[in-house]
Formats: C-alpha cells, structure tokens, sequence
C-alpha cells in the first residue's frame, strides 16, 4: 500500500493504532462507560440546583411524549451501557455484561425465521422451541441479541462524533459570528474548503490513514460534519449580535469571552440541540454507509448499519429473509424518533417564553 | 464651578467609514459635566447624539468607527487612550448605560435576576449577599415586590418595568455617571413621566451625573440643568435648560422648540424644520 510508506500517514496510524489498542483494553473501557454516566449524573445533579433547569424538569414531567421518549432513550442507553461493559470470560478472551445476560441462546448454523421451531435449509430439522425471538442471520447468530448488541456501537458513534463536531461547530460558528472580520473569513475560509470535497471520499481517505475502528470513524465523521452546524450558528450570531442585550452586556464592561459564553451560546442553544438530535441519525446512517465501503466498523462489530446492509441482499431470497433487516431498522428508527420527540419537547421545556 | 469636571470632552470627532465615502458623524464638539450633574443632548434622528453617547466609553465598534481628534477625560484620563481592559473596568462601574429598547436590552433566555447578579459579580465583588443587593436595586427603581419580580424573565415584564430593570442593572454598579440614550422613547406617555421622574429621585439620592440623550425637549425640563443642542454632528447651543428653552439663540434651537406642540395653544399646522433654509443661514 503506497500510503503506508509516507512516513506521516505511518506516524498517525501508529499513534492511532496503539490508541485503538489501548482504548479495546475491557478495564478501559469499562472505565469510560461508567466515567460516562457517572458524568452525566453529576452535571444533572448540579443543574437541578439550578433555577432554570428545574423549570423545564417541572414542564418535562408534564409533557408525556417527552417523557415516554426519554424512558426509550434511558432503555437503549441502558442496553448499550451493558453491552460495554466488559469482564473477562473463562475462556481468557472477554465478553459484555449483556452477553451474560443473553448467554442462553445459542448459536444454529444458519437462518431461521423469528419464533420458528426449525431451521430454513437444515435436513433434517432440528427442534429449535422458538427459543429465537427474531430468528437467525445467515451465520446462524440470534438475530435479537445482535439488534441489541448494535446499541453500543450505534451510541458510541452517535455520541463520541457530537461530542467532536458540536463542540467544534458552535464554538467556531459564534467567533466567526461575534468577532466577524479575520476570524470569520478564516472560518468560512476552512469551511468552504471542507464542504468542497466530496465528503464521503474524504471520509473514506480518513480512515484509510487513520485505520479501521469506532474512535477513528467517530473521528473521522466529527471533524467533517461539523460545516453545517458552523453555518448555521454563525448566521444566528450575527442576528443575536445585532439585539440590545449584546450591546448592553458590552456597556456592562463585560469580557468577550463572558458574552460569548454567557449571553450568546444560551440564546444559540436551541440551534445546537436539534441540530444534534437530527444529527444523530444521520451518522448513525453515515455508520452504515462506511460500513458497506468496509471502512466502517471492525468486523464482527454488531451494528445496525452493517445489518441493514447485510438484511438487503437478502431480499431477494425465497423464502423472503425479512426479519435481519426490519430488527435493525426498527431498533435504529426507535433510537431516532426518541431523541427527535425529546429534542421537541426539551426545547419546548427550555424556552422561557412559555407561562 | 470650583471643582475639577467629571467628565470632559474636548473636540471630539468621529468618522465613519462607508461604501461611499466617510461619513463625519461627529465634528469637533466639546463638553463638560459635573458630578452630581445632568446634561441634556438633543436634537433629531442622526445629529450625532446617540454616536456621542456611545463613544464615551469607546462602544462603537471600529472599524468603521474612527476616533479622528479630540480626548474624552474622565477624571482626567483619557478614555481614547485606555487599553481594552481599562475600558472594560470603566464601563458598567463608572459609566452606565440604558438604552431605548428595553425588550431587547435584557437577554431573553436569563431572569432579572441573574442579570443583575452578574453585573454585580463583575464590578462588586466585595458584595457578599447579591439578592439583597438586587432587591435593593429593584426598590430604588420603583418595581414592587422585587422579591418575587426578580425571578421573572424579561418578556413577562411590561415595557416600563424592562425599562426599570435596566435601569436598575445599571445602577448595580453605582456609576458615576448613567447615560441614558433615549430611555423613554419605546415606552407610552405616562410611564415616560415616571421613568423620568424616577431618574430625578435617584440622580438626588445617589448624587450621580446623568446624560440624557433625546430628541423630545418635553421630557428635559425637569430634570436637566443643562443642555447642550446637536445639529449635524456639532453642538449649535449649550447653556443653561431655563434659558436656552426660554430663550433659544440659535436658530435651529428656536425651530426644534417651535415644534413642540402645546397644550391651549389655537389649533394650527405643527410646525416643521426646514432643512435647506436652516442649511442656507448657517
């Protein structure tokens, strides 16, 4: 391979390679996962002394599609959080806590339909007792423990790209917008280059350098999908800019930091917070697609993009192999209306303007 | 006036730059205020007096604001010549301000309250208990029940308590002088009597300097001891309120005051301020 021999694409792959290493260690990421919701705990418990916070936790527990959408997202959450944790198994390799959990099904060697009592193309048949809720794939894996499965990969994309792209959209969205000037031209300068390359040919050299894997791909998606966000933000700063209360928190003799982090990322927010539940499953999707140009996720690595495309072949077969394919995609569709519907109503919950 | 000025500006002139040339918003006037004094700057839309306002604690952004001569001395300091972070420890602490719009001057998504805790925090950190000051503040301005007012959001607030508000984040800080850039003219006739009203009984409680920025000679009377007339980016008269409205020298003075409509008065034509003869006489 010719990139390999260029002694940079050499250098960051190493470094990323050994960062995929350590990363894949079960302790480490067993740390990461209950660093993570330990995380989110404390700042919900420190935003629930705060006044505003607890106004719209007092509109959420009113709203009920809001409610019920964050039950859904507290379950997948919790199924993806059991997915990743590890612990080492007898047999000196690993497995998740979820595997434990679902250790009772076993593998068959090949497709069976959701409940059925028989393999499809097995003679003679061998009773099964439906003990496959969703029938087999073609490897003979259960198709319910996969969907479930596929929760940790998709929440770890879904999550670990927000948190480089958000971060980095509206940050450099607001400069550009409050600053305008040099600042805006270089931004606007880099986002236009960036948006001018087709993005999943960039994606696809990413990864080509930086090596297959979930950090990697998160990365790749986070550092090119943060264009939209930019664009959108910066527009929304340069109206916000022109309100009193910018001019007024100037003739306060505030900081610029302070009415960036203060007064115009809080009247932003909103922006951020659809812009980061809609684009949640678009890189869920992009997960898919990279996965099918076998950039994506490593294999073996249960997702629902790789099962959905997988599922599609399948189509075609008699009798019609439909179950692979719909499990994903209702799995995937479940996770994408919950954030969108609590999306909806967190920013309802937020808006100060409501009684 | 045995004391030295608070505030004295010294031919001051601003340019700004446009696509079609520059546009000389300022040129050359010259003022001095007292502590404890409150100078009136009138005149009409785009006289230069908002851009005045502004430009005393260097507000405009630059460009296309250019400061081209003169020297703005605050107690004796030069305000063009401070750096950015002496600017920002006068603004709010000796100089205030409040501006015409209430509804937007306050940030939508934040209560009264945490508003004015933050101006606090900035320029009084010695304040220990930041709710009784804000209290404090609110009852000075005239809003009751300023316990239960402060935990509301600028928009359940009418326009005349915004304004208030506003005035009282301001005087958080206790400036030494407020400039207030048209602070009536969104609101409706009777809370424009009460605002001004209210910024006399504070100006005498708290001893403050006040510029009062307007283009309506009826609300000065009261409160002004002084007034200094803009005409297209010059002061044209300055003195004392009585005689200047009682006896106006300049002509463009005389015609802004004949404008004023008055009560009793027989029913006429509203006078109007002709442009190209004032121009011609001048």
């Amino acid at each position: 391979m010719p990139l390999a021999s260029l002694p940079l694409a050499a250098a960051g792959s190493g470094f990323f390679t050994s960062l995929n290493d350590f990363l894949n260690r079960w302790w480490v990421q067993d740390f990461i996962v209950v660093f993570g919701f330990g995380l989110v705990f404390v700042l919900l418990r420190a935003g629930s002394r705060n006044e505003r916070w607890q106004r719209a936790w007092e509109r959420l527990k009113r709203d009920r599609t809001g409610l019920i959408a964050l039950a859904v997202i507290c379950l997948y959450l919790a199924i993806g959080g059991l997915e990743a944790l590890q612990i080492p198994s007898s047999g000196g390799g690993r497995r998740s806590v979820l595997d434990l959990v679902v250790g009772g099904i076993p593998s068959e060697k090949t497709y069976s339909a959701p409940l059925a009592n028989t393999l499809l193309t097995e003679i003679p048949p061998k009773p099964l007792n439906g003990r496959h809720l969703l029938g087999t794939d073609a490897l003979g894996k259960d198709v319910f423990v996969q969907t479930l499965k596929a929760c940790r990969t998709a929440l770890i994309i879904g999550g670990l790209t927000s948190a480089i792209y958000i971060p980095l959209g509206a940050l450099l969205g607001i400069i550009a917008g409050y600053f305008r000037r040099w600042a805006d031209d270089l931004i606007q300068y880099i986002y236009s280059t960036l948006a001018s390359i087709p993005s999943i040919l960039l994606l696809v050299a990413i990864l080509m350098i930086l090596g297959k894997g979930l950090g990697t791909m998160s990365f790749a998606l986070g550092i090119t999908g943060w264009v939209g966000l930019c664009r959108l933000i910066r527009g929304e700063t340069m109206r916000q800019n022109e309100r009193a209360y910018v001019a007024a928190a100037r003739a306060l003799g505030q900081s610029h930091w302070r009415i960036v982090t203060r007064h115009l990322l809080p009247n932003v927010m909103h922006l951020v917070l659809i812009n980061f539940v809609l684009g949640f499953s678009g890189i869920i999707l992009s997960e898919a697609i990279l996965s099918y140009l076998s950039v994506g996720s490593p294999v073996g690595t249960p997702s629902w993009g790789s099962m959905i495309d997988g599922g599609r072949s399948e189509l075609s077969r008699d009798p019609l192999i439909w179950w692979n394919l719909s499990a994903a995609t209702v799995a995937l569709f479940g996770l994408v209306l919950s954030l969108n519907l609590l999306g909806d109503s967190l920013r309802r919950a937020f808006d100060p303007k409501r009684g | 006036m045995p004391a030295a000025p608070l505030l004295s500006v010294r031919n001051l002139a601003i340019d700004f730059a446009a696509e079609t040339g520059t546009v000389e918003a300022v040129r050359g006037i010259s003022f001095d205020l007292a502590a404890g004094e409150t100078l009136a700057i009138v005149g009409e839309s785009g006289s230069g007096k908002s851009v005045t306002g502004l430009a005393l604690t260097r507000l405009l952004p630059e460009p296309p604001a250019l400061y081209k001569t003169g020297e703005i001395l605050l107690d004796g300091t030069d305000v063009l010549k401070m750096k950015a972070r002496e600017l920002r420890n006068i603004r709010g602490n000796r100089i205030a301000y409040v501006f015409q719009e209430p509804s937007t001057s306050l940030n939508p998504v934040f209560t009264i309250r945490s508003q004015i805790a933050e101006a606090i925090r900035l320029h009084r950190p010695e304040v220990t208990d930041v709710d009784a000051e804000i209290v404090k503040v609110l009852d000075m301005v005239g809003i009751v029940n300023p316990q239960q007012r402060m935990r509301d959001y600028p928009h359940q607030l009418s326009g005349g308590m915004q304004q208030r508000a506003m005035i009282a984040m301001a005087l958080s800080c206790h400036p030494d002088l407020l400039i207030a850039d048209e602070p009536t003219t969104a609101l409706d006739v009777t809370i424009q009597a009460q605002i001004i009203d209210q910024l006399r009984a504070l100006k005498k409680q708290l001893g403050m300097s006040i510029i009062l920025i307007t283009h309506n000679f009826g609300i000065i009377s009261g409160i002004a001891e002084r007034v200094a007339v803009m005409f297209r980016g010059k002061i044209v008269e300055e003195g004392e309120t009585g005689r200047v409205l009682s006896q106006p020298e300049h002509p463009y003075t005389k015609a802004l005051i004949e404008c004023i409509p008055q009560l009793g008065r027989k029913r006429e034509r509203l006078a109007t301020i002709d442009h190209a003869a004032l121009e011609a006489a001048l």
